[in-house]
Protein backbone atom coordinates (compact mmCIF):
# COMPACT_ATOMS: atom_id res chain seq x y z
CA UNK A 1 0.00 0.00 0.00
CA UNK A 2 2.80 2.38 1.00
CA UNK A 3 4.72 1.21 -2.06
CA UNK A 4 1.78 1.88 -4.36
CA UNK A 5 1.21 5.37 -2.94
CA UNK A 6 4.93 6.12 -3.01
CA UNK A 7 5.28 4.89 -6.59
CA UNK A 8 2.34 7.02 -7.74
CA UNK A 9 3.56 10.05 -5.80
CA UNK A 10 7.11 9.80 -7.09
CA UNK A 11 5.88 9.23 -10.65
CA UNK A 12 3.60 12.28 -10.44
CA UNK A 13 6.48 14.39 -9.16
CA UNK A 14 8.78 13.12 -11.91
CA UNK A 15 6.15 13.98 -14.49
CA UNK A 16 5.58 17.48 -13.05
CA UNK A 17 9.30 18.23 -13.24
CA UNK A 18 10.36 16.49 -16.45
CA UNK A 19 7.08 15.91 -18.30
CA UNK A 20 8.49 12.42 -18.88
CA UNK A 21 6.94 10.43 -21.71
CA UNK A 22 7.53 6.81 -22.62
CA UNK A 23 8.09 6.29 -26.35
CA UNK A 24 7.36 2.63 -27.11
CA UNK A 25 9.42 2.42 -30.26
CA UNK A 26 10.41 -1.25 -30.48
CA UNK A 27 8.18 -2.86 -27.88
CA UNK A 28 4.79 -2.29 -26.26
CA UNK A 29 3.82 -2.31 -22.58
CA UNK A 30 3.27 -5.94 -21.64
CA UNK A 31 2.49 -8.14 -18.65
CA UNK A 32 5.46 -10.32 -19.55
CA UNK A 33 8.26 -10.45 -17.05
CA UNK A 34 11.03 -8.14 -18.21
CA UNK A 35 14.41 -6.69 -17.42
CA UNK A 36 14.46 -3.06 -18.52
CA UNK A 37 18.09 -2.10 -19.04
CA UNK A 38 19.09 1.53 -19.51
CA UNK A 39 21.93 4.01 -19.77
CA UNK A 40 22.86 5.52 -16.42
CA UNK A 41 23.92 9.05 -15.59
CA UNK A 42 21.80 10.25 -12.69
CA UNK A 43 20.21 9.15 -9.42
CA UNK A 44 16.90 10.10 -11.01
CA UNK A 45 17.23 7.49 -13.75
CA UNK A 46 15.20 4.67 -12.27
CA UNK A 47 12.56 7.14 -11.12
CA UNK A 48 11.79 8.40 -14.62
CA UNK A 49 12.00 4.93 -16.10
CA UNK A 50 9.53 3.69 -13.54
CA UNK A 51 7.32 6.77 -14.07
CA UNK A 52 7.06 6.08 -17.80
CA UNK A 53 5.77 2.54 -17.25
CA UNK A 54 2.02 1.91 -17.09
CA UNK A 55 0.73 2.37 -13.55
CA UNK A 56 -0.07 -1.31 -13.00
CA UNK A 57 3.48 -2.35 -13.89
CA UNK A 58 5.22 0.17 -11.68
CA UNK A 59 5.07 -1.60 -8.34
CA UNK A 60 5.96 -4.97 -9.87
CA UNK A 61 9.06 -3.50 -11.54
CA UNK A 62 11.92 -3.12 -9.09
CA UNK A 63 15.11 -1.14 -9.71
CA UNK A 64 18.47 -2.70 -8.98
CA UNK A 65 20.50 -0.13 -7.05
CA UNK A 66 23.90 0.03 -5.41
CA UNK A 67 23.87 -0.82 -1.72
CA UNK A 68 27.03 1.25 -1.14
CA UNK A 69 25.06 4.38 -2.03
CA UNK A 70 21.37 3.68 -1.42
CA UNK A 71 21.96 1.58 1.68
CA UNK A 72 24.41 4.06 3.12
CA UNK A 73 22.18 6.18 5.35
CA UNK A 74 18.86 5.43 7.03
CA UNK A 75 17.05 8.01 4.89
CA UNK A 76 18.42 6.68 1.58
CA UNK A 77 17.63 3.13 2.64
CA UNK A 78 14.06 4.14 3.51
CA UNK A 79 13.59 5.86 0.13
CA UNK A 80 15.18 3.09 -1.93
CA UNK A 81 14.06 0.05 -0.01
CA UNK A 82 10.70 0.88 1.53
CA UNK A 83 9.32 3.50 -0.85
CA UNK A 84 10.74 2.46 -4.21
CA UNK A 85 11.19 -1.27 -3.63
CA UNK A 86 14.79 -1.24 -4.86
CA UNK A 87 16.86 -4.41 -4.88
CA UNK A 88 20.07 -3.29 -3.17
CA UNK A 89 23.18 -5.11 -4.30
CA UNK A 90 26.80 -4.78 -3.25
CA UNK A 91 29.10 -3.68 -6.06
CA UNK A 92 32.48 -4.21 -4.45
CA UNK A 93 33.71 -7.70 -5.39
CA UNK A 94 36.30 -7.96 -2.63
CA UNK A 95 34.19 -6.85 0.31
CA UNK A 96 30.72 -8.14 -0.53
CA UNK A 97 29.14 -10.93 1.43
CA UNK A 98 26.06 -11.70 -0.66
CA UNK A 99 25.81 -12.84 -4.26
CA UNK A 100 24.16 -10.05 -6.34
CA UNK A 101 23.23 -12.46 -9.13
CA UNK A 102 21.44 -14.82 -6.75
CA UNK A 103 19.60 -11.87 -5.19
CA UNK A 104 18.39 -10.59 -8.56
CA UNK A 105 17.33 -14.08 -9.65
CA UNK A 106 15.43 -14.48 -6.39
CA UNK A 107 13.49 -11.29 -7.13
CA UNK A 108 12.75 -12.46 -10.68
CA UNK A 109 11.52 -15.77 -9.27
CA UNK A 110 9.01 -13.86 -7.14
CA UNK A 111 7.52 -12.69 -10.45
CA UNK A 112 8.88 -9.14 -10.43
CA UNK A 113 10.43 -7.31 -13.36
CA UNK A 114 13.74 -5.48 -12.92
CA UNK A 115 15.27 -2.16 -13.90
CA UNK A 116 18.98 -2.66 -14.45
CA UNK A 117 21.83 -0.32 -15.33
CA UNK A 118 24.39 -2.69 -16.89
CA UNK A 119 27.13 -0.03 -17.00
CA UNK A 120 27.34 -0.59 -13.24
CA UNK A 121 27.83 3.08 -12.35
CA UNK A 122 26.80 6.54 -13.45
CA UNK A 123 28.49 7.41 -16.70
CA UNK A 124 30.35 10.72 -16.36
CA UNK A 125 32.40 10.40 -19.55
CA UNK A 126 31.85 11.74 -23.04
CA UNK A 127 31.09 8.17 -24.21
CA UNK A 128 27.31 7.78 -24.59
CA UNK A 129 27.32 4.29 -23.03
CA UNK A 130 30.12 2.49 -21.16
CA UNK A 131 30.87 -1.24 -21.65
CA UNK A 132 28.35 -3.48 -19.86
CA UNK A 133 29.11 -5.55 -16.76
CA UNK A 134 28.27 -9.23 -17.03
CA UNK A 135 25.13 -9.17 -14.85
CA UNK A 136 22.79 -8.83 -17.83
CA UNK A 137 24.38 -11.85 -19.54
CA UNK A 138 24.23 -13.97 -16.41
CA UNK A 139 20.58 -13.12 -15.86
CA UNK A 140 19.75 -13.86 -19.51
CA UNK A 141 21.48 -17.23 -19.17
CA UNK A 142 19.79 -18.11 -15.88
CA UNK A 143 16.25 -16.94 -16.79
CA UNK A 144 15.90 -17.16 -20.59
CA UNK A 145 12.13 -16.53 -20.49
CA UNK A 146 12.54 -12.98 -19.19
CA UNK A 147 12.46 -10.34 -21.95
CA UNK A 148 15.39 -7.92 -22.05
CA UNK A 149 14.17 -4.47 -23.13
CA UNK A 150 16.65 -1.66 -23.86
CA UNK A 151 15.50 1.78 -22.63
CA UNK A 152 17.21 5.00 -23.64
CA UNK A 153 16.91 7.70 -20.97
CA UNK A 154 17.18 11.15 -22.44
CA UNK A 155 18.42 14.26 -20.66
CA UNK A 156 18.61 12.96 -17.09
CA UNK A 157 22.30 13.82 -16.92
CA UNK A 158 21.24 17.45 -17.32
CA UNK A 159 18.24 17.29 -15.00
CA UNK A 160 20.13 15.89 -12.03
CA UNK A 161 23.88 15.56 -12.60
CA UNK A 162 26.19 13.82 -10.16
CA UNK A 163 26.70 15.79 -6.98
CA UNK A 164 23.59 18.01 -7.31
CA UNK A 165 20.58 17.82 -5.03
CA UNK A 166 17.87 19.80 -6.82
CA UNK A 167 16.71 18.82 -10.32
CA UNK A 168 16.47 21.39 -13.12
CA UNK A 169 13.13 20.92 -14.87
CA UNK A 170 13.90 19.75 -18.41
CA UNK A 171 11.78 17.57 -20.66
CA UNK A 172 12.75 13.90 -20.62
CA UNK A 173 11.78 10.93 -22.73
CA UNK A 174 12.28 7.22 -22.22
CA UNK A 175 12.61 5.34 -25.51
CA UNK A 176 11.81 1.64 -25.27
CA UNK A 177 13.48 -0.53 -27.93
CA UNK A 178 12.90 -4.04 -29.26
CA UNK A 179 13.78 -6.86 -26.84
CA UNK A 180 17.21 -8.48 -27.12
CA UNK A 181 17.53 -12.24 -26.57
CA UNK A 182 20.60 -14.33 -25.85
CA UNK A 183 21.30 -16.56 -28.88
CA UNK A 184 22.16 -20.23 -28.26
CA UNK A 185 25.89 -20.52 -27.74
CA UNK A 186 26.44 -16.76 -27.92
CA UNK A 187 29.62 -15.62 -26.23
CA UNK A 188 29.36 -13.31 -23.19
CA UNK A 189 31.29 -10.42 -24.75
CA UNK A 190 29.44 -10.67 -28.03
CA UNK A 191 26.06 -10.63 -26.28
CA UNK A 192 26.92 -7.74 -23.96
CA UNK A 193 28.21 -5.69 -26.89
CA UNK A 194 25.09 -6.49 -28.94
CA UNK A 195 22.85 -5.45 -26.05
CA UNK A 196 24.88 -2.26 -25.65
CA UNK A 197 24.53 -1.48 -29.37
CA UNK A 198 20.76 -2.05 -29.20
CA UNK A 199 20.63 0.59 -26.47
CA UNK A 200 22.88 3.00 -28.36
CA UNK A 201 20.74 2.65 -31.47
CA UNK A 202 17.83 4.24 -29.55
CA UNK A 203 19.76 7.44 -28.80
CA UNK A 204 18.50 10.34 -30.89
CA UNK A 205 21.26 11.53 -33.23
CA UNK A 206 23.74 13.80 -31.48
CA UNK A 207 23.37 17.55 -31.48
CA UNK A 208 24.55 19.26 -34.66
CA UNK A 209 27.99 20.84 -34.38
CA UNK A 210 27.64 24.48 -33.42
CA UNK B 1 -20.04 39.19 -14.40
CA UNK B 2 -19.96 42.29 -16.60
CA UNK B 3 -21.88 42.17 -19.88
CA UNK B 4 -18.69 42.20 -22.00
CA UNK B 5 -17.51 38.99 -20.35
CA UNK B 6 -20.83 37.31 -20.99
CA UNK B 7 -20.86 38.25 -24.68
CA UNK B 8 -17.25 37.17 -24.97
CA UNK B 9 -17.91 33.74 -23.47
CA UNK B 10 -20.96 33.26 -25.71
CA UNK B 11 -18.89 34.24 -28.75
CA UNK B 12 -16.05 31.87 -27.90
CA UNK B 13 -18.50 29.07 -27.22
CA UNK B 14 -20.10 29.74 -30.60
CA UNK B 15 -16.76 29.61 -32.40
CA UNK B 16 -15.73 26.37 -30.69
CA UNK B 17 -19.07 24.70 -31.39
CA UNK B 18 -18.89 25.80 -35.04
CA UNK B 19 -15.32 24.52 -35.39
CA UNK B 20 -16.28 21.20 -33.83
CA UNK B 21 -19.26 20.87 -36.19
CA UNK B 22 -17.16 21.73 -39.26
CA UNK B 23 -14.60 19.09 -38.26
CA UNK B 24 -17.42 16.56 -37.83
CA UNK B 25 -18.81 17.40 -41.30
CA UNK B 26 -15.33 17.08 -42.85
CA UNK B 27 -14.89 13.74 -41.11
CA UNK B 28 -18.28 12.56 -42.42
CA UNK B 29 -17.55 13.67 -45.99
CA UNK B 30 -14.17 11.97 -45.79
CA UNK B 31 -16.09 8.69 -45.48
CA UNK B 32 -13.96 6.86 -42.94
CA UNK B 33 -10.68 7.18 -44.88
CA UNK B 34 -7.61 7.83 -42.74
CA UNK B 35 -6.45 11.44 -42.79
CA UNK B 36 -3.57 12.84 -40.77
CA UNK B 37 -4.73 16.40 -41.44
CA UNK B 38 -8.22 15.65 -40.09
CA UNK B 39 -6.82 13.84 -37.04
CA UNK B 40 -4.62 16.85 -36.34
CA UNK B 41 -7.50 19.29 -36.89
CA UNK B 42 -9.68 17.42 -34.41
CA UNK B 43 -6.85 17.25 -31.87
CA UNK B 44 -6.28 20.99 -32.28
CA UNK B 45 -9.94 21.85 -31.77
CA UNK B 46 -10.14 19.61 -28.72
CA UNK B 47 -7.08 21.33 -27.26
CA UNK B 48 -8.70 24.73 -27.95
CA UNK B 49 -11.72 23.72 -25.84
CA UNK B 50 -9.39 22.98 -22.95
CA UNK B 51 -7.28 26.11 -23.41
CA UNK B 52 -10.30 28.42 -23.68
CA UNK B 53 -11.82 26.79 -20.59
CA UNK B 54 -8.63 27.22 -18.55
CA UNK B 55 -8.03 30.84 -19.58
CA UNK B 56 -11.71 31.68 -19.16
CA UNK B 57 -11.86 30.23 -15.66
CA UNK B 58 -8.66 32.04 -14.66
CA UNK B 59 -10.05 35.34 -15.93
CA UNK B 60 -13.28 34.89 -14.02
CA UNK B 61 -11.29 33.97 -10.89
CA UNK B 62 -9.35 37.21 -11.13
CA UNK B 63 -5.92 38.80 -11.15
CA UNK B 64 -4.04 36.32 -8.95
CA UNK B 65 -5.29 33.33 -10.93
CA UNK B 66 -4.32 34.94 -14.25
CA UNK B 67 -0.82 35.75 -12.96
CA UNK B 68 -0.40 32.19 -11.69
CA UNK B 69 -1.65 30.75 -14.97
CA UNK B 70 0.85 32.74 -17.02
CA UNK B 71 3.64 31.89 -14.57
CA UNK B 72 2.87 28.25 -15.39
CA UNK B 73 2.82 29.04 -19.12
CA UNK B 74 6.25 30.64 -18.70
CA UNK B 75 7.48 27.60 -16.77
CA UNK B 76 6.42 25.22 -19.53
CA UNK B 77 7.85 27.46 -22.26
CA UNK B 78 11.15 27.98 -20.45
CA UNK B 79 11.48 24.25 -19.84
CA UNK B 80 11.04 23.60 -23.57
CA UNK B 81 13.57 26.28 -24.48
CA UNK B 82 16.25 25.12 -22.03
CA UNK B 83 15.71 21.47 -23.01
CA UNK B 84 16.74 22.03 -26.63
CA UNK B 85 19.55 24.52 -26.03
CA UNK B 86 23.16 23.77 -25.19
CA UNK B 87 24.23 23.76 -21.56
CA UNK B 88 27.03 22.20 -19.55
CA UNK B 89 27.12 20.55 -16.17
CA UNK B 90 28.57 23.76 -14.72
CA UNK B 91 25.35 25.57 -15.70
CA UNK B 92 23.23 23.52 -13.30
CA UNK B 93 23.01 26.14 -10.54
CA UNK B 94 22.40 28.98 -12.99
CA UNK B 95 19.56 27.03 -14.60
CA UNK B 96 18.10 26.28 -11.17
CA UNK B 97 18.22 30.00 -10.37
CA UNK B 98 16.38 30.78 -13.59
CA UNK B 99 13.52 28.44 -12.68
CA UNK B 100 13.41 28.97 -8.93
CA UNK B 101 14.22 32.69 -8.66
CA UNK B 102 13.97 34.63 -11.92
CA UNK B 103 10.58 33.28 -12.98
CA UNK B 104 8.81 33.62 -9.59
CA UNK B 105 10.35 37.05 -8.90
CA UNK B 106 9.22 38.45 -12.28
CA UNK B 107 5.62 37.33 -11.66
CA UNK B 108 5.73 38.49 -8.04
CA UNK B 109 6.80 41.96 -9.21
CA UNK B 110 3.81 42.02 -11.54
CA UNK B 111 1.54 40.85 -8.74
CA UNK B 112 2.67 43.72 -6.50
CA UNK B 113 2.40 46.07 -9.50
CA UNK B 114 5.99 47.38 -9.44
CA UNK B 115 6.35 48.53 -13.05
CA UNK B 116 9.70 50.26 -12.41
CA UNK B 117 11.30 46.94 -11.53
CA UNK B 118 9.44 44.28 -13.51
CA UNK B 119 10.15 46.14 -16.74
CA UNK B 120 13.94 46.05 -16.19
CA UNK B 121 14.47 43.11 -13.85
CA UNK B 122 15.30 40.63 -16.63
CA UNK B 123 16.75 42.88 -19.38
CA UNK B 124 19.04 44.74 -16.94
CA UNK B 125 19.58 42.90 -13.66
CA UNK B 126 19.40 39.29 -14.86
CA UNK B 127 21.38 40.21 -17.97
CA UNK B 128 24.27 41.26 -15.72
CA UNK B 129 23.88 39.00 -12.70
CA UNK B 130 23.39 35.63 -14.44
CA UNK B 131 26.70 35.76 -16.37
CA UNK B 132 28.38 37.07 -13.22
CA UNK B 133 27.06 34.02 -11.40
CA UNK B 134 28.02 31.72 -14.29
CA UNK B 135 31.59 33.00 -14.39
CA UNK B 136 32.14 32.07 -10.75
CA UNK B 137 31.72 28.43 -11.81
CA UNK B 138 34.99 28.75 -13.73
CA UNK B 139 33.95 26.95 -16.94
CA UNK B 140 34.80 29.08 -19.99
CA UNK B 141 33.96 26.58 -22.70
CA UNK B 142 31.37 28.08 -25.10
CA UNK B 143 30.74 30.66 -22.37
CA UNK B 144 29.26 33.41 -24.53
CA UNK B 145 26.94 30.93 -26.21
CA UNK B 146 25.73 29.54 -22.89
CA UNK B 147 25.00 32.87 -21.21
CA UNK B 148 23.35 34.18 -24.39
CA UNK B 149 21.05 31.19 -24.52
CA UNK B 150 20.11 31.65 -20.88
CA UNK B 151 19.28 35.31 -21.49
CA UNK B 152 17.26 34.47 -24.61
CA UNK B 153 15.37 31.82 -22.70
CA UNK B 154 14.26 34.12 -19.90
CA UNK B 155 13.52 37.01 -22.28
CA UNK B 156 11.27 34.89 -24.50
CA UNK B 157 9.66 32.56 -22.02
CA UNK B 158 9.45 34.74 -18.90
CA UNK B 159 9.82 38.44 -19.72
CA UNK B 160 7.75 38.58 -22.89
CA UNK B 161 5.01 36.21 -21.74
CA UNK B 162 4.73 38.05 -18.41
CA UNK B 163 3.56 41.12 -20.33
CA UNK B 164 0.20 39.43 -20.84
CA UNK B 165 -0.80 39.48 -17.13
CA UNK B 166 1.12 42.77 -16.73
CA UNK B 167 -1.74 44.36 -18.70
CA UNK B 168 -3.74 44.05 -15.47
CA UNK B 169 -1.47 46.60 -13.80
CA UNK B 170 -2.15 49.33 -16.38
CA UNK B 171 -4.42 52.13 -15.13
CA UNK B 172 -6.17 52.67 -18.48
CA UNK B 173 -7.83 56.11 -18.52
CA UNK B 174 -11.60 55.93 -18.12
CA UNK B 175 -11.68 52.12 -18.46
CA UNK B 176 -12.83 51.48 -14.91
CA UNK B 177 -10.82 48.41 -13.95
CA UNK B 178 -11.82 46.26 -16.91
CA UNK B 179 -8.19 45.58 -17.88
CA UNK B 180 -8.90 41.83 -17.96
CA UNK B 181 -10.69 42.46 -21.25
CA UNK B 182 -7.44 43.75 -22.78
CA UNK B 183 -5.93 40.30 -22.19
CA UNK B 184 -8.91 38.74 -23.93
CA UNK B 185 -8.54 41.17 -26.86
CA UNK B 186 -4.81 40.44 -27.23
CA UNK B 187 -5.15 36.65 -27.01
CA UNK B 188 -8.18 36.45 -29.30
CA UNK B 189 -6.65 38.60 -32.05
CA UNK B 190 -3.18 37.03 -31.96
CA UNK B 191 -4.32 33.43 -31.56
CA UNK B 192 -7.20 34.14 -33.95
CA UNK B 193 -4.61 35.29 -36.48
CA UNK B 194 -2.73 31.99 -36.06
CA UNK B 195 -5.92 30.01 -36.59
CA UNK B 196 -7.05 32.14 -39.54
CA UNK B 197 -3.62 31.90 -41.18
CA UNK B 198 -3.88 28.12 -40.83
CA UNK B 199 -7.39 28.12 -42.33
CA UNK B 200 -6.55 30.49 -45.24
CA UNK B 201 -3.28 28.62 -45.83
CA UNK B 202 -5.08 25.26 -46.02
CA UNK B 203 -7.81 26.63 -48.30
CA UNK B 204 -5.91 28.97 -50.64
CA UNK B 205 -2.20 28.51 -49.86
CA UNK B 206 -0.02 28.37 -53.00
CA UNK B 207 3.04 30.58 -52.77
CA UNK B 208 5.44 29.70 -50.00
CA UNK B 209 6.55 32.63 -47.94
CA UNK B 210 9.71 31.35 -46.24
CA UNK B 211 10.48 27.86 -47.59
CA UNK B 212 13.78 27.71 -45.71
CA UNK B 213 12.30 28.64 -42.35
CA UNK B 214 8.70 27.47 -42.18
CA UNK B 215 7.62 25.43 -45.21
CA UNK B 216 3.92 25.42 -44.32
CA UNK B 217 3.56 29.24 -44.27
CA UNK B 218 2.16 30.76 -47.47
CA UNK B 219 1.56 34.35 -48.59
CA UNK B 220 -2.13 33.58 -49.07
CA UNK B 221 -2.38 32.27 -45.51
CA UNK B 222 -0.48 35.24 -44.14
CA UNK B 223 -2.51 37.90 -45.96
CA UNK B 224 -5.86 36.24 -45.32
CA UNK B 225 -5.04 35.59 -41.67
CA UNK B 226 -3.65 38.99 -40.78
CA UNK B 227 -6.35 40.97 -42.64
CA UNK B 228 -9.21 38.94 -41.21
CA UNK B 229 -7.71 39.00 -37.69
CA UNK B 230 -7.34 42.79 -37.92
CA UNK B 231 -11.00 43.04 -38.92
CA UNK B 232 -11.82 40.77 -35.99
CA UNK B 233 -9.85 43.15 -33.76
CA UNK B 234 -11.78 46.15 -35.11
CA UNK B 235 -15.05 44.32 -34.45
CA UNK B 236 -13.94 43.55 -30.88
CA UNK B 237 -13.24 47.20 -30.04
CA UNK B 238 -16.05 47.05 -27.44
CA UNK B 239 -13.63 45.04 -25.30
CA UNK B 240 -11.16 47.94 -25.29
CA UNK B 241 -10.81 51.70 -24.85
CA UNK B 242 -9.94 51.92 -28.58
CA UNK B 243 -12.09 53.17 -31.46
CA UNK B 244 -12.85 50.55 -34.17
CA UNK B 245 -10.11 51.98 -36.41
CA UNK B 246 -7.58 52.06 -33.57
CA UNK B 247 -8.52 48.53 -32.55
CA UNK B 248 -8.02 47.32 -36.14
CA UNK B 249 -4.60 48.96 -36.47
CA UNK B 250 -3.42 47.69 -33.08
CA UNK B 251 -4.65 44.19 -33.91
CA UNK B 252 -2.75 44.37 -37.22
CA UNK B 253 0.46 45.39 -35.44
CA UNK B 254 0.05 42.53 -32.94
CA UNK B 255 -0.66 40.01 -35.71
CA UNK B 256 2.39 41.07 -37.73
CA UNK B 257 4.55 40.80 -34.60
CA UNK B 258 2.97 37.38 -34.05
CA UNK B 259 3.91 36.28 -37.57
CA UNK B 260 7.52 37.22 -36.91
CA UNK B 261 7.39 35.46 -33.55
CA UNK B 262 6.31 32.30 -35.33
CA UNK B 263 9.08 32.65 -37.92
CA UNK B 264 11.78 33.26 -35.31
CA UNK B 265 10.60 30.24 -33.33
CA UNK B 266 10.63 28.16 -36.53
CA UNK B 267 14.19 29.29 -37.31
CA UNK B 268 15.33 28.20 -33.84
CA UNK B 269 13.61 24.82 -34.21
CA UNK B 270 15.14 24.28 -37.67
CA UNK B 271 18.56 25.10 -36.33
CA UNK B 272 18.15 22.54 -33.54
CA UNK B 273 16.73 19.97 -35.93
CA UNK B 274 13.34 19.57 -34.22
CA UNK B 275 9.79 19.92 -35.51
CA UNK B 276 7.98 20.86 -32.32
CA UNK B 277 9.07 22.36 -29.01
CA UNK B 278 7.36 19.62 -27.06
CA UNK B 279 4.26 17.45 -26.90
CA UNK B 280 2.33 19.12 -24.12
CA UNK B 281 -0.68 20.31 -26.17
CA UNK B 282 -2.20 17.56 -28.29
CA UNK B 283 -2.19 18.51 -31.99
CA UNK B 284 -0.31 21.75 -31.45
CA UNK B 285 3.05 20.55 -30.10
CA UNK B 286 4.60 22.27 -27.11
CA UNK B 287 3.72 25.37 -25.14
CA UNK B 288 6.08 27.50 -27.26
CA UNK B 289 4.48 26.24 -30.47
CA UNK B 290 1.23 27.73 -29.24
CA UNK B 291 2.63 30.91 -27.67
CA UNK B 292 5.43 31.95 -30.07
CA UNK B 293 3.23 34.62 -31.65
CA UNK B 294 2.01 35.87 -28.27
CA UNK B 295 5.61 36.17 -27.07
CA UNK B 296 6.37 38.73 -29.77
CA UNK B 297 3.05 40.54 -29.64
CA UNK B 298 2.48 40.94 -25.88
CA UNK B 299 5.22 43.47 -24.96
CA UNK B 300 4.43 45.64 -28.00
CA UNK B 301 0.70 45.63 -27.23
CA UNK B 302 1.49 46.40 -23.59
CA UNK B 303 3.57 49.44 -24.48
CA UNK B 304 1.11 50.74 -27.09
CA UNK B 305 -1.61 50.72 -24.46
CA UNK B 306 0.68 52.13 -21.78
CA UNK B 307 1.95 54.99 -23.97
CA UNK B 308 -1.32 56.18 -25.47
CA UNK B 309 -4.03 55.06 -23.05
CA UNK B 310 -2.70 55.63 -19.53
Amino acid sequence: MLRLAAASGVAALARAITGVRGIWQGSAPSDRQRIYFANHSSHGDFIILSASLPRNHRVATRPVAAADYWGNTALRRFVADTLLGAVLIERNREERKGDPLAEMIAVLDQGHSLILFPEGLRNMTEEPVLPFKSGLYNLALARPDVELVPCWLENMSRVLPKGEILPVPLLCRVIFGAPVALQPGEDRHAFLERARQSLLALAPRPEKAA
Amino acid sequence: MIWETRWLLCGLLGVLVTATLIAAVLRFRNGGAASATLDNLEARIKAWWVMVAIIGLAMIAGKTAVILLFALVSFAALREFVTITYSRRSDHRVLLAIFLLVLPVQYYLIWIDWYGLYSIFIPVYCFLILPAFAVTRGDTQRFLERVSLQQWGIMLAVYCISHVPALLTLPVTGFGGREMLLIAFLIITVQGSDVLQYVFGKLFGKHRMAPNVSPSKTWEGLAGGVVSASLLGAALNWLTPFSPLQAGVIAAVCCVMGVFGGLVASAIKRDRGIKDWGAMIEGHGGMLDRTDSLVFAAPIFFHIVRYWWT
